[in-house]
Parts: C-alpha cells; structure tokens; sequence
C-alpha cells in the first residue's frame, strides 16, 4: 500500500560522503544507481533516513589504547572476561581484545556482488571484521564482539563478520554495540550453520543518542541447523535490525527474537524474513515492543514458505505495548506461502497496560510505579525467555532494569 | 491423505466449461469508438445527457488519470492494458418499455433464466408490473445490463417511503444537489489510477438515499453484467443514509465467458451518518478465465464507506469466486464518534486466478470499533493474498480492532499470503491481529468420516465450516447463492 511517490533521494550530503570514499569498491556502481533506501521502497515503507540524509559522514580514525580502554569501561562496564574482539571506530584493538583458536580479523578484503541496499553500502566501505570458524564437533563456548564507536564529527563504521560452524559445531555470540557523539554504525553479520551445527546470537544494540544503527544479518542453516537469537534494542536515534534466515535443510530450527525498548524521540526498526526452503523445519518468533514519550518501533516480519517445504511449523508472536500517548507503533507481520501441509499462524496485538493487571497489583499494596515494572518485565518474558544461559539472562535483565530506572527517574 | 489427493484431482479436472454463465446476450447494441481521450469523456457525457458540471468533473478525472502511474506494488500479475484497446460506452438500442413478459426481448430473458432468476423477478427486471398483491419476497433489483440500467423496480414503493433509488444517470439529472454534494467526498477523483479512470468514463450505477429516520422497507439489488465485447465496465455506485436512517444493499455479478481480458473498475462510496447503518454485500462470479488462465475478468474496484456521523455503522460482506484477478480493498474511514467498521470476506482462488483482496480500517474517532474476518480458500495454481490496514489515529480513544485472517490451502501448486498493515497513534486504541494458514485437517477429517460420512462430504463440511462466520452475515438470499458458487468454484472438494 506504498504510494511509490516519494522520490528518490540519490543527491543526499551524506550519500555524497559515502560515494566520496567508497574509492574503487566493486560495489560504488550499485550504490551510485540505487542510492540509499528510501520510503518509496515497500521494505522501508515505515523507516525514512530522513535524519541522517544531511549528514556528512568521514572517514573514522582510530582512538589511542588509553582512551579506548576508557571508552570501553564507561560504555560496557558489566563485560565479562572471556574471549572478545574489540573495535573502536571500526578499527581492531588487539590489546583490548582476547582472541579464541580460530578467530582471526580481517582488513580491507574484496566482497563479492551484493544487492541489499544495508550490504552494499556495507561492501562499498567496509574494512573487513571477524572471521571465525568453529571446526566439526567444537563447542567453541561463547565469543563476544564489542564495537564501540566515539565521534566528535559524524563518522562511519562497516564491519563485516562471517562465522562459519562446521558439523556439530556450537557457539554462544554476543555482538554488542555502543557509543558516544554521531555516527553510523552499519555492520552486516553473516552465519552459515552447517549439519546439526548450532548457534545463538544475542545482541544488544545500546548505540548513544545521536548515532544511526543500520545492521543486516544473515544465517543459513543446514539440515538439523539450529540458529536462535534474540536481539535488545534501547539505543540510537534512528535504528534498523534486519535479519533474514533460511532453512536449508529437512529439521531446521530458527528462532529470531527481540525486544525493542525505546523512549524519547528512538525510531527502531526490527525487519526479518524467514525461510523455510527445506522439509520438516520449525521456525520460532517472539518480538515485543515497549515504546514510550514519542519513540516510533517498526516490525516487519516475513514468512516465507517455498513450494518444497512441506511439514512446515512456522508461528511469529508481535506485541507493542504503548506507554505514552505519543509511542507510534507500525506492524507488519507477513505470511507468504507456497506448500499446503504446513501449520502456520502470526498474532499481533497492540494496546496500553491493562488497568484490571495494574489494579490487581495496586490492590496487593504494590506500589504504582512497581506494579507497572512488574508488568512490564513480564511483558518481556517470553521473548527473553529464549536464552537460558543464566549470566546472560540476568545481564540482559539488568539492562531492562536500567532502562526502567531512567524512566521512573 | 486420500480425500485431499481426490479433491486435488477433483478440482484439477474442472475446466472452464464448468462456468454455466458463460453466455453472451446477442442484443443490438450501440457503441462509442475504440479510444480513450476527451473526446470520449465528452460523448460519454453528451450521451447521458449530463448537466456541465458533471463534464467538468469528469474532464477534471480524466486529466488526473493522465497523469498517474498504474500501480504496482501488488501481488497479481498481469499484462499491460491498452487502454486505447476497448470501448467506453455501449448501450443497449432504445425500445419502448413492455406491457408484458412476452413483449420482452427474448435474448434478455434467456439471459436470466441462465442466471436462476425466478420468473417474477425477471417480469420485474424486465420492466413489467408484478401482479398486485404477490410482493412474497421485495427486492428491488437495479438491473444493470452493460452500461445503461435496463429498468429499476420497486422504485415506486421506495419513494413512498422517500428512499431515492435510480441508476446514477437518472440521480445526476434528478438530485443534482445530492450527487454534487456527496459525489467523489469519499473517494476522490484523483484517488488512485483506477478510481480517476472511472470517475472519467463512469456510464452507469446505482445511487441510493435514504433520508432521515428511514428505514428501506427492502434489500436493495443490483445485477452487474458484463455483455458486449471489449466493453470495459466502469460502475459507479453511491450510497448516502441521513441520521439515523438503514439500508442493505446487495450485488451480485456473473459475467459470460470470452477470451479477452476485461477491466471492470468500479467505484463505490457510502456514506454514513448519525447512527446510520449500512450493509453491503457482494457475490462476485465474473468469469475467472479457462483452466489455462486464458481470459477472466480484471476486476480492480475501489470500495470505500465513510462513518460520519456518531454511531455510524458500515459492514462490508463478500464472496469472491470469480475474476482472473480480483483487486480490491472495501474500507471504512471511521470518523464519527462510536461508529462500527465491518468486513466479512470470503475468497475462492482455483485454476490460476489471483485475488489480492483485504480491507482497511482507519480509525479517526474515539470509541470506533471494527472487525475484520477473512477466509481464503486457494486450489489449483492460484494465488490468494489478504491485504489489510488498520490504522489508529492520535484521536481514536479506546478504540477496538479484531482481526482474523485464514487461509486454506488444497494442492500444493497454490499460495496463500497474508500481508497486514497495523498502524497505532494512539496508547488507549487496541489492536488484535490473528492469521493461520494450513489444510484441511486430518483430524477433522477422520473424525468426519469416522462418523459415516463420505469424504467428500466432509470435506464439504470443512469448508463450510471454514467459511460460516462470513457466510452467516450474508442476507439470506444471497447466502443460498454464496454456498452455490462455493461449490462450483471447489466442485469436488465439497461434494
């Protein structure tokens, strides 16, 4: 139902700063001819880059070790030990970072073709990422990739990671990523999991004020694959978590969770597709949105049934629950299916606190502002629920509480 | 699974001739040149005999279209329409009216004999007096017959009542004030492609007004048929009740078979007032095209009621069987304070028909409430997608959505897609959204069969049971010929 009448903006300040420097990249003619996504394309329908259109985004330098130490203790002080790869402005810290077997770090690498508006101006700019290959049978544990960003004019990051699980294979990634001043942050995360492989990823995008997060994510999963995520979003002035995963094989399992949490002026945007291209596999979603004072969530969720993929048992829950009379909530859960022996179903709902829960709650003695926490960490639960990992759990719980504490404050 | 491998093969084997209104009326016709400029728009008004303000908007359309793009974001495909390539207006040639059945053209009454109209409806839609005393059943029927309503019945009985119900030629001459005040305020002239092109070339329709504190004393009818050769159809309907004042309003189309592809854009506005009400309903059976998906109708219809006034209600119920391609959105606009939004919708896709069909419900008021239910049934290799918006404004307080999406897959050569909007400005407003997809169940089936049914007949029930909650809303005339069609359009799979 987009009109299709909004021009294209290919003449943007900040389209001009990333042509600048995209240099001799094999991918500045597509980004040259399509320009950045704009609301006249139906999957932007409901995010404009309006605010960040002019901008003029440089080149980031890189922070002193000094510094960047500083930086990481003030933006993620709860990080726990254990493997990590630190970057800050897009550059590696090899001293802020321990590296498992296996991880190495790329530079500048060539990229092959790309289309996704998100990927190519990734490819167009990058300056490589993680690469990590987790070998047959190898439970590598869990890995932490920490990109940090502190601008005193706007700059750009690109990362770009790949990790490989080879058959059996099993890892716990943790992407984390924060801030201070104005930036973009525009990393683009690719999984292929192989036979009965498994991975979780959990992210937590607490980006500053100012800055622009614009992530792709793409997970390919083998027979008997397992890729399960959930994804917390509080940060960013302007934010959009896309992910797209394919079941490839008989068995898959996907779950793509998230919970966006967004007060003041936030415009998060959780965008997936997931596929099922395989026989007998199940896919998972549970998003739930919790938007106050005059913060704007976008959910646009596919599911994609190919002809092939019988048996399929695919189920997508959406929620927003409106805390301010000026929260805006744009939801658009999609099926689109080819097979006829499938079971699949989405839910939407949207609405404020039930006065009758808060009442219940008030009338146990529970005060106003508590009884609203209560709910609404309940409200939270069953997208949470997915990461069993206990440590991880209470440290995303306690970026909840956080959020909760500021808004009471 | 046996039953599902029968009834694939079942509805495999229908084939095109299955469509029993295949037939075309060899009436003499009078007919307006291929083409479509202002020219046209100018005979097409000259011919109707329409003041010039009615020119003038229509000029005003036309040289909206002129500058449109035809859409594209939808689901269906198709080839690009020469629009050069049909005629604008056809017309059967002028007679004087009948004194009896017998005196009728006798093609015209072969034509609604193939339709199943009973006898007495046809003297009536035929222009003859029923016999006093035998109003069994009061229908008024507005039969449109091509472009020109061949005569309107009952029109006497309604005026006693002061419901005005006329083609919307006779409006625009008779009411001027009425259409000038009501024509295009919902859906605009410059709206969307297909709306500009009817508000350009619009022949006929139906205009109803029911004043304050009337009740229509009847249903409301009208036939729509698409006869002549290379005729686009653009219909044009207006539906207006004051304060407090009902109606229901009922359409049924059958079209015969041919093999060109037809465009049928229709336009259809409501509007509603102080704790008015208005039901509309449809059974749409043009044909949809050989097994091949050689010909069928377009049908790309903008439908749009406005709730004005407080308490206002506007319920929307279809059946969709026929067309290759059905494309259309009937919606609500719910300003009025506590006005009611409704839409009951079943779509039937088989061979290789495409519907992308849905609502939208924007909610401007507080304490509007709305209910969408949609059932999609896809066979054979067509594509099904129900497409939906339901928007809350800043100022819909306490606001309500429902919304249930279903959709039934038989054969796996077929799509079912589900693509909802759902928009909310405002923190009080709730909104629910449910949709599922799946066949038939083999425990419901087994559990039919395990009671002496056949399979076939369970799987009949199934489907029924699948469409009741949109079926039980339709007035009961049309529901007999609903379920009729249901089991044309799936023969096999309902027994």
């Amino acid at each position: 139902m987009s009109s299709g009448a909004i021009a294209k903006k290919t003449e943007t300040r900040a389209l001009q700063s990333f042509l600048k420097r995209a240099g001799k990249s094999a991918a500045l003619p597509v980004l040259k001819s399509e320009g950045l996504p704009h609301r006249g394309i139906e999957a932007w329908h409901y995010t404009s880059l309006r605010v960040l259109e002019d901008l003029d985004f440089a080149e980031a330098t890189p922070l002193g070790e000094v510094d960047a130490q500083e930086l990481l203790r003030n933006l993620v002080p709860d990080l726990t030990d254990g493997p990590r790869v630190v970057f800050v402005n897009g550059f590696f810290m090899p001293s802020l970072s321990s590296l498992p077997a296996g991880v190495t770090v790329v530079e500048r690498e060539a990229v092959s073709a790309e289309t996704h508006p998100l990927t190519v101006l990734n490819a167009a700019l990058g300056r490589g990422g993680v690469r990590f290959h987790v070998p047959e049978g190898v439970d590598a544990g869990n890995l932490a990739i920490v990109s940090l960003s502190s601008a005193e004019h706007p700059i750009s990051t690109h990362l770009r990671h790949e990790i490989a699980l080879a058959p059996g294979a099993r890892l716990t990634l943790l992407e984390i990523h924060a801030g201070q001043g104005t930036y973009l942050s525009n990393p683009v995360l690719r999984f292929d999991v192989s036979k009965a492989a498994s991975v979780r990823h959990v992210k937590l995008q607490a980006d500053s004020d100012t800055s622009f997060h614009l992530a792709f994510v793409e997970g390919n999963v083998a027979e008997e694959g397992t890729y399960d995520s959930f994804t917390l979003t509080l940060g960013g002035r302007l934010a959009r978590h896309e992910v797209r995963c394919a079941m490839r094989g008989l068995h898959g399992n996907v779950h793509v969770n998230a919970a966006q949490i967004l007060d003041g002026e936030r415009h998060a945007d959780l965008t997936s597709r997931i596929t099922h291209a395989a026989p007998h596999c199940n896919s998972r979603q549970t998003v739930k949105n919790v938007i106050t004072d005059a913060a704007h969530a976008v959910f646009q969720g596919k599911i994609e049934v190919e002809r092939i993929a019988q048996k399929t048992d695919g189920y997508q829950m959406n929620q927003a629950l409106l805390l301010s009379d000026r929260a805006q909530i744009d939801s658009k859960p999609e099926l689109e299916i080819y097979a006829d022996d499938v079971k699949c179903s989405h839910g939407a709902t949207i609405g404020a606190l039930d006065d009758e829960q808060l009442f219940y709650l008030r009338s146990r003695g529970i005060p106003e502002i508590e009884a609203k926490a209560i709910l609404v960490r309940a409200f939270l639960g069953d997208a949470l629920d997915l990461i069993v990992d206990e440590g991880l759990r209470s440290w995303l719980d306690a970026r909840v509480d956080a959020w909760w504490a500021k808004q009471v404050n | 699974m046996p039953a599902v491998t029968e009834t694939r093969d079942a509805v495999e084997t229908l084939g095109a001739s299955t469509y029993k209104w295949g037939f075309e009326t060899d009436i003499e016709m009078d007919i307006a040149p291929k083409g479509l400029n202002e020219d046209t728009v100018r005979l097409i008004s000259e011919r109707k005999a329409e003041p010039a303000w009615m020119l003038d908007w229509r000029l005003k359309a036309f040289r909206a279209w002129q500058k449109m793009e035809e859409p594209s974001w939808q689901k269906p495909h198709y080839p690009p329409i020469d629009y050069q390539d049909a005629h604008y207006f056809a017309q059967p040639k002028k007679k004087p009216g009948p004194k009896s059945l017998e005196e009728v053209d006798p093609e015209l009454l072969r034509t609604y004999e193939k339709l199943g109209i009973p006898l007495h409806e046809q003297a009536m839609l035929a222009g003859v007096e029923a016999p006093e005393g035998d109003v069994r059943m009061p229908v008024a029927v507005d039969a449109v017959f091509d472009s020109v309503s061949v005569v309107t019945t009952f029109r006497k009985t309604l005026e006693e009542a002061g419901v005005i119900f006329c083609p919307i030629s006779d409006a625009i001459r008779e009411h001027p004030e009425l259409v000038q005040k009501y024509l295009g305020s919902v859906v605009p002239v410059g709206d969307n492609f297909f709306a500009a092109l009817n508000s350009a070339v619009f022949t006929d329709g139906s205009f109803v007004f029911v004043p304050k504190g009337v009740r229509c004393p009847m249903e409301l009818s009208t036939y729509f048929r698409i006869n002549a050769r290379n005729t686009g159809q653009f219909e044009r309907t207006l539906i207006i009740c004051e304060d407090g004042a009902s109606v229901s309003y009922l359409e049924g189309c059958t079209a015969p078979m041919r093999d060109e592809n037809q465009l049928h854009a229709a336009v259809v506005e409501l509007v509603a007032m102080d704790d008015a009400s208005i039901k509309y309903s449809t059974v749409q059976n043009w044909y949809p095209g050989d097994e091949n998906g050689r010909g069928g109708i377009y049908n790309f219809v903008t439908k749009r009621g406005a709730c004005r006034g407080r308490n206002a209600r506007i319920s929307w119920t279809q059946v969709e069987t026929g067309s290759a391609i059905t494309w259309k959105y009937p919606s609500c606009i719910l300003a009025g304070e506590g006005s009611v939004g409704e839409f009951y919708s079943v779509a039937v896709t088989n061979n290789r028909q495409q519907a992308d069909t849905g609502t939208k419900m924007i909610h401007l008021g507080a304490n509007t409430r709305s209910t969408i239910i949609a059932k999609t049934i896809s066979a054979g290799r067509s594509d099904s997608t129900y497409r939906g918006l339901v928007r809350m404004m800043p100022k819909a307080r306490n606001a309500r959505n429902f919304t249930q999406c279903d959709s039934l897959l038989i054969g796996d050569q077929c799509g079912a897609h589900t693509v909802p909007y759902i928009e909310s400005r405002n923190m009080t407003a709730r909104v629910e959204h449910e949709a599922t997809t799946s066949k038939i169940s083999e425990d419901q089936l087994f559990y039919c069969r395990s009671r002496g049914l056949s399979e076939e007949d369970a799987v009949g029930l199934i489907v029924n049971g699948f469409c009741k909650d949109v079926l039980k809303e339709l007035p009961m005339e049309f529901a007999v010929e609903a379920q009729k069609l249901l089991q044309l359009s799936l023969e096999g799979s309902v027994g």
